[in-house]
């Protein structure tokens, strides 16, 4: 080859104040294979595109160097403006004289010139030696896991269903519906939380297109993008759902009321045989055998008696079943911060001075959410968990766990703001003659109609804001001494509460480490699952074909959470809309008859994409072994050519020999 | 006002050097990043237990100090009637060790002589006792009581400092708990070397004391 | 036989000797051994930290030199404002090169900053609650407890790295290990005021009222407390209270080690609780001291 096209760029003058273009274009021009060197001012822009293809049409060109800005720019505009021109998209490389060359060194001197040169040069010694390739077709399975049944799950799942593809939903706890089915009403409108959620529940649970597992999680996560291979473990339920009829009179009837109730966050006590909610999809009971007398101590058994339908079955099973599907979209949701001082890591020291495990009147958010809640563990009606009494001064603790670097969470939880405003304003909907005091930093109120929610709360249902957080919380007589400060008046503020609630902050759900781990998903160092980059691309990850959605991905609302749903159901119906996958072909081959079969790929290979092969005659015989690498899986990192002792792999685009003569072209 | 250059330090082990370098100060920054940390949510301020009779609160107090006014922290009165309890410092989401500014400040006070009057009686305490130790090694509290009402009253003149707990001594001594001659260390000498090492101007502290504006009090 | 250095401070040879006597009169049984820092000198106290950084650091540092030339892997400081100082300035000096070579200097011997420092409960503790409890004669089934920790027992506490700063068990364990019981109450770790006590005696005053008020609320019959500071503004100062806001607190104050020490069955007059100002009826009552009601017997 020898007919080498060089396009500088200048970038508008990212590059061009860096550089003579005349020099560096005349330099260029010289270098051994070049066949013409352009220079102009923005490469990547239609006429700029247009100049590439014209030249490569009319010289004749062979391959294109774009000496301008990196390859994670426009890489792909280039090799789309080269085939446009009837050139192979691989034989077109770029040359990075912006981010390595111009916006580092000194402009105008020699030695920032000559680098320019020889980056240039370099790339050409490259692609002099790159060879036409064909993209890799892979098949897709056009059906979608989403791991997490809250209301971001939901609606992932119904947007997918809807568009016609397969949903495999997996839902940890007994019930689909989350932390929102728990909610008594959302700010901005106030609109009743199970009001709006339930039909949703019920579409998922009805749609001929979603598979529902609940009480299941995901016990492990393999294959790759268009190709997974899902397990999932069905827990024991002990209640045969497909004989059940819902009827509930085992619920209705079992004696044991012992253990804490997870839906309403401790405050109550339920059965040992429930349903979480009487809403709940599906409608149908679990047995916790831990507070079940029959498990425990062979005594009772009153639902085995009253079940008509013989669903009853204490020797039920877990299930492990497994699925394909070809997109995840990852929807765990959140966990509050513990408050307590237990907590399971060291990072986090909860808060021994609010008195919260110790003093019942001190409660968090979403216990308050249940108290409000008509479907909660009084009806609705806001009375304090120690004696039963309506309270008639409430105060508000914003930033419990949020914004504390000494306790161990430095970032704000975003929704308290909005949802400690609601609470003053639910109460006092409630309690007409009670008070509302909200000790809180800063308000943060910027969704649409929030800022006009937070003054309503203030201005027409007088809640009294306080600007300073909570020293102590006490107990005396009966009441709680809340010990705050106001900064705006530069005093301490005591209240005496009849009932607190603390905004804690929110986390990432249990077990999400976990998940990550098995579908290898970055996440932060507080767990949140990470995405691939923070503006331009929120709901993809930088696993091809994991998408996260909701408040595992950050603390979040419901509007946004619902926004990044169907943001990340929408990418997959991008992934799903092809017929196949096509994967960049620039992936590593093994020469089979060179192969020592010493497997030093297979164990190094980092996407575990190197099998180890049989190669046999036609009579069976085994002849030898060798490594075979699956192009559908390799990502092109190089790091069995690395390692091969005998040399036998190599990689298509960034060959032994490319490498070698790039350098030669450096030197 | 010269500022000052301070790498944090207190209660919570880091370190505090107060450079008081009238000439080299410049640009050096309070408590290096610690005060900065600050985001004035109050937490402080409604812990402290001396903060009703007390003119800015802990949380403005460090607020003067992040906006370049230690002037006017300096010569406060609240600087004064804290306790040191490090409630402040203990409960700081920030962990911002306030109590440790406080203490800065009240060196930068004494120093400057910027203590307001109706609580000169704490300084006059406190220079009090570390004169005492000087001179003793440890404490004896029978002289230092009597330095302290002495100097005390010459400050304010209130004849209820002399006399008050004046009935108190033979109380203490049928308790076997008065002692008229305290104890002193045997090397009394190197007690008075590590403070001349660490306060050139002991010595003078108390005229010093009692002799408010004039002298020029060399800068530590 | 145990034994530790022993660092008194200057409350403790001055007008609280009785906490001294009380030590010594409570560790003897348990066969604990005391040998004092030879030529201690003051830790600075509140003073030094308010008018000179480097005094506040130099006079406890020079403590700590003496009890590593002494030897001592253990040093047991009964005072929370002593035991803080010097733990303190170990911290600083930990990590520290410079700041130890430089504080070498100043005190005239080699100190690194290695001795470990024992508050009262503490020595409790490394002698075992269950020796205590079964060392136990007379079990104080009497005695219904305030523990009064103060602040310098628990703060600062990535320093002291001690009990829960918010809601310390410590003296309680070692409490109900002598057959009494303690009451939940909300100032256990509240300051009183300190060493303020001379020169501003109605902070000290207010402060002080309103623990001996909430021990009394919560149905406590005694405050126990670990630090001379504490007992004398609870205790001497109570008379003084009692009259600015015309209350009668009638509320003893113990050393803990008053309470280790009645419960070994050392008498009370050996742990010098008649020097208390405010005494129980059964004991010696002295002039200024406020009769306690018959519910202690």
């Amino acid at each position: 080859m020898g007919r080498i096209g060089v396009f500088i760029c200048w970038c508008g003058e990212n590059i061009a104040r860096a550089f003579d273009m005349d020099e560096l274009t005349e330099a260029v021009a010289e270098i051994p294979g070049v066949r013409c060197a352009i220079d102009y001012k923005y490469m990547c822009s239609e006429p700029g595109q247009a100049l590439i293809r014209e030249k490569i049409r009319s010289e004749k060109l062979e391959a294109i160097v774009v000496a301008s800005c990196s390859p994670h720019m426009h890489l792909k505009t280039f090799r789309a403006a080269a085939q446009a021109a009837g050139l192979n998209p691989y034989l077109v490389e770029m040359a990075n004289i912006r981010e390595q060359c111009s916006w580092v060194h000194e402009p105008y001197e020699d030695e920032t010139v000559a680098k320019a040169v020889s980056i240039i040069r370099m790339t050409v010694q490259k692609v002099l030696r790159n060879r036409a390739l064909e993209p890799i077709h892979v098949p897709l399975t056009k059906r979608a896991l989403v791991v997490g049944g809250g209301v971001a799950g939901i609606q992932a799942s119904l947007d997918l269903a809807d568009s016609g593809y397969e949903v495999v939903l997996v839902e940890r706890e007994p019930s689909i519906g989350g932390k929102m089915a728990g909610l008594s009403e959302t700010f901005p409108t106030l609109d009743c939380s199970q009001c709006i959620l339930t039909p949703r529940m019920v579409e998922v649970g009805q749609h001929p297109n979603i598979r529902l597992y609940t009480y299941s999680e995901v016990e492990s996560v393999e294959g790759f993008v268009g190709n997974f291979t899902i397990t999932i473990r069905q827990k024991a339920r002990y209640v045969d759902i497909a004989k059940c009829t819902g009827c509930l009179e085992c619920w209705n009837r079992c004696p044991s009321r012992e253990a804490p109730s997870e839906f309403d966050y401790g405050l109550t006590k339920r059965k040992a045989i429930y349903v979480p909610f009487p809403q709940a999809v599906p409608a149908r009971p679990i047995i916790d055998l831990n507070s079940c007398a029959k498990f425990l101590r062979n005594e009772c058994g009153t639902c085995l008696k009253v079940c008509e339908a013989k669903a009853i079955n204490f020797d039920d099973q877990d299930k492990v079943v497994t699925e394909q599907v070809g997109a995840i979209v990852v929807a765990t949701g959140y966990r509050m911060y513990d408050i307590g001082r237990e907590q399971e890591n060291a990072k986090y020291t909860g808060y021994g001075e609010y008195g919260y495990g110790q003093y019942k009147d001190v409660i968090d958010s979403l216990q308050f959410e249940r108290l409000l809640s008509a479907s909660g563990p009084t009806g609705g009606e806001v009375k304090r968990p120690s004696d039963g009494a309506v309270p008639k001064k409430v105060v508000f603790i914003a930033c419990v766990g949020s914004r504390d670097n000494a306790k161990g969470i430095p970032y704000c939880s975003k929704i308290c703001c909005m949802y400690t405003a609601k609470h003053t304003m639910l109460y006092k909907h409630k309690v007409h003659d009670g008070q509302a005091y909200v000790f809180y930093m800063d308000i943060r109120a910027g969704g649409k109609g929030y800022e006009e929610f937070v003054r309503r709360a203030i201005e027409k249902d007088g809640a009294r804001y306080y600007r300073g957080r909570v020293s102590k919380i006490t107990e005396e007589n009966g009441k709680l001494i809340v010990r705050g400060a106001d900064t705006l008046t530069g005093a301490p503020v005591a209240v005496e509460a009849d009932l607190v609630v603390l905004a804690a902050a929110m986390r990432p759900a249990i077990g999400v480490l976990e998940l990550a781990q098995k579908i290898k998903l970055g996440y932060d160092e507080f767990g949140f699952l990470s995405e691939s980059h923070p503006k331009l691309r929120p709901v993809e990850t930088n696993t091809a074909g994991v998408y996260i959605c909701g408040a595992c991905h950050a603390p979040k609302d419901i509007p946004e959470a619902v926004a990044q749903a169907s943001a990340a159901a929408g990418k997959v119906q991008v992934l799903f809309s092809k017929g196949e996958l096509t994967r960049e072909p620039e992936v590593a081959s093994v020469n089979e008859q060179a192969c020592a079969a010493c497997f030093a790929c297979v164990r190094t290979c980092p996407y575990l994409a190197i099998d180890k092969a049989e190669i046999r005659d036609r009579q069976g015989n085994l002849l030898k072994m060798t490594a075979r690498v699956n192009p559908s899986l390799c990502m092109g990192c190089g790091t069995c050519v690395a390692v091969c002792p005998s040399k036998s792999v190599d990689l298509e685009g960034f060959s032994e020999e490319q490498i070698y003569e790039m350098v030669n072209g450096l030197i | 006002m010269p500022r000052l250059g301070v790498q944090a330090f207190s209660a919570i082990e880091r370190q505090s050097w107060i450079t008081m370098d009238h000439e080299e100060s410049m640009g050096s920054a309070f408590a290096a990043t610690s005060v900065e940390n600050c985001y004035q949510c109050g937490k402080c301020t409604a812990g402290c237990p001396a903060s009703d009779e007390m003119d800015f609160m802990p949380n403005q107090i460090l607020r003067l100090v992040q906006t370049d006014d230690v002037d006017r922290a300096m010569r406060s009165r609240a600087i004064w009637l804290c306790v040191s309890c490090l409630t402040c410092t203990t409960r700081c989401p920030q962990s911002v060790d306030c109590a440790g500014v406080m203490d800065v400040l009240r060196e930068m006070a004494a120093e400057q002589k910027t203590v307001p009057a109706d609580v000169q009686r704490v300084l006059v305490f406190q220079r009090a006792f570390l004169d005492n130790i000087r001179r003793h090694g440890r404490t004896n509290e029978v002289e230092l009581i009597m330095q302290f009402k002495t100097l005390g009253f010459l400050k304010d003149r209130n004849i209820r400092l002399l006399m008050k707990d004046a009935l108190l001594a033979p109380k203490l001594m049928q308790r076997g708990k008065f002692h008229l001659r305290g104890e002193s260390v045997r090397d009394r000498a190197v007690v008075r070397r590590i403070f001349d090492r660490c306060m050139p101007n002991a010595g003078k502290a108390r005229m010093a004391a009692a002799d408010e504006g004039s002298g020029s009090e060399e800068a530590v | 036989m145990m034994e530790f250095g022993y660092y008194p401070g200057c409350a403790l040879h001055g007008s609280s000797n009785d906490y001294e006597q009380s030590v010594q009169a409570c560790l003897k049984p348990l066969g604990v051994g005391l040998k004092e820092l030879d030529d201690w000198l003051c830790c600075g106290a509140t003073a030094a930290h308010t008018l000179n950084h480097m005094l506040a650091v130099s006079l406890p540092a020079r403590n700590l030199a003496l009890a590593e030339r002494d030897g001592f892997a253990d040093v047991f400081a009964p005072c929370p404002m002593c035991s803080m100082e010097l733990i303190k300035v170990n911290r600083a000096l930990d990590g520290n090169p410079e700041l130890r070579k430089r504080v070498s200097e100043i005190v005239e011997l080699p100190v690194e900053g290695k001795t470990q420092i024992l508050n009262l409960i503490q020595v409790f503790q490394k002698i075992g609650v269950d020796q205590i409890r079964a060392a136990v004669k007379k079990p104080l089934s009497h005695v219904k407890a305030a523990c009064y920790y103060g602040c310098l027992l628990t703060r600062p506490p990535d320093t002291l790295q001690f009990d829960d700063p918010e809601h310390p068990r410590s003296m309680e364990t070692v409490l109900e290990a002598l057959g009494a019981s303690t009451v939940a109450w909300n100032y256990a770790t509240e300051c009183c005021g300190a060493g303020l006590t001379m020169a501003r005696e109605e902070l000290v005053c207010e402060l002080s009222h309103r623990i001996l008020t909430n021990a009394a609320a919560h149905g406590a019959n005694c405050l126990v407390v670990a630090c001379p500071m504490c007992h004398t503004n609870l205790d001497m100062k109570q008379a003084d209270i009692d009259r600015r806001y015309g209350v009668h607190h009638d509320m003893v104050v113990y050393y803990l080690s008053d309470l280790v020490g009645m419960a070994l069955g050392v008498d009370e007059t050996e742990l010098g609780v008649n020097k208390h100002f405010v005494v129980r009826q059964a004991g010696q009552p002295l002039e200024s001291g406020a009769t306690q009601t018959a519910e202690m017997q």
